[in-house]
């Protein structure tokens, strides 16, 4: 997943920040490559466009070749980095909202995931049982460009930490306890904000496979 | 288990960390509930597209100008001969 630098053992790591020190471009260009991707989401759960995010990814990097002298060693190369993203972020100050307080779950991240009106209520013959089921799905759904576009419209209408939280597990395939560390949160907090932004993801999916016809008059 | 119940364990089934006795009671449901088996599926299908949206990264030019710096940077470390 990381492509040509496997910088995210740490042993490597050693060689890779005494590569960085001793000015080696190649590494330095491998490393852009291969990290970039993931800053710029997570500079994306911060700022308001990509053009600043990718501004904020850059001032990071600029930002980790003044510091990779004082780099101690303590966190793993990847995480201090992260921090380094998350604070330029920050200090760009774009929008008023200062920083996303991740620690906590606000009232976007809380309540059920599904419409309630889906599913009987207490009079109902089987209260809490579906009205009627999902629609099904066309069989292997592929991401073309239209699947793609709706699923990108779908993680932008994500709130900040829920899209932060699925693009690093399902886009970039960090493990849970990854993303626990790189955000600082609990468990449960992480695994509510992905289950929601998931299931915002899937219920845009829906919504598109039962799409009106005229979806598809109106694009011709 | 209620489906309105099922639909919000869904991602702790999947990273396995419902109690045995829950996951159990969610295996249950999914075999005797065709529409929480397909929501279920559904939420893979989801997972998976995530997993294949085309990697965002830098633009050339920033990348381009990173590279530049980098050259920069290494120049004023000094003692580098390059």
């Amino acid at each position: 997943m990381t492509g040509a630098v496997d910088a995210d053992r740490r042993p490597d790591e050693q060689a890779l920040v005494g590569a960085l020190r001793a000015g080696d471009e190649q590494t330095f260009a491998a490393l852009v490559d291969a990290w970039s991707a993931w800053m710029l989401r997570l500079a994306r759960g911060h700022v308001p466009s990509p053009a600043v995010a990718e501004e904020v990814v850059q001032e990071s990097w600029l930002a980790v070749l003044q510091g990779v002298d004082k780099f101690r060693g303590e966190a793993s190369l990847r995480t201090w980095v992260y921090r380094i993203v998350v604070n330029q972020a920050k200090r760009r100050g774009v929008r008023e909202r200062r920083s996303i307080p991740f620690a906590s779950l606000s009232e976007e991240d809380l309540g059920p995931t599904v419409d309630p009106e889906r599913f009987q209520s207490a009079g109902e013959p089987h209260p809490g049982g579906w009205r009627q089921f999902p629609e099904e799905w066309p069989e292997n759904v592929a991401l073309g460009r239209e699947i793609r576009e709706v699923v990108t419209t779908a993680l932008a209408e994500l709130s900040p930490r829920q899209r932060v939280v699925v693009a690093l597990r399902d886009l970039d395939g960090h493990s849970a306890d990854e993303v626990c560390e790189l955000l600082d949160i609990s468990a449960g907090n992480q695994r509510v904000l992905l289950h929601r932004g998931r299931a915002v993801v899937r219920a845009h999916l829906e919504q598109y496979f039962a799409g009106p016809v005229t979806r598809y008059e109106v694009s011709s | 288990m209620t489906c309105e119940e099922f639909v919000e364990l869904v991602t702790a089934y999947l990273e396995g960390t419902l109690p045995d006795e829950q996951r159990l009671a969610f295996d249950e449901h999914m075999a005797l509930c065709p529409g929480c088996d397909r929501y279920l599926a559904q939420f893979r299908t989801t997972i998976d597209l995530l997993g294949e949206l085309p990697e965002e990264s830098l633009s050339s030019p920033a990348r381009e100008s990173l590279l530049n710096a980098f050259a920069q940077w290494r120049r004023t470390m000094g003692g580098d001969s390059s």
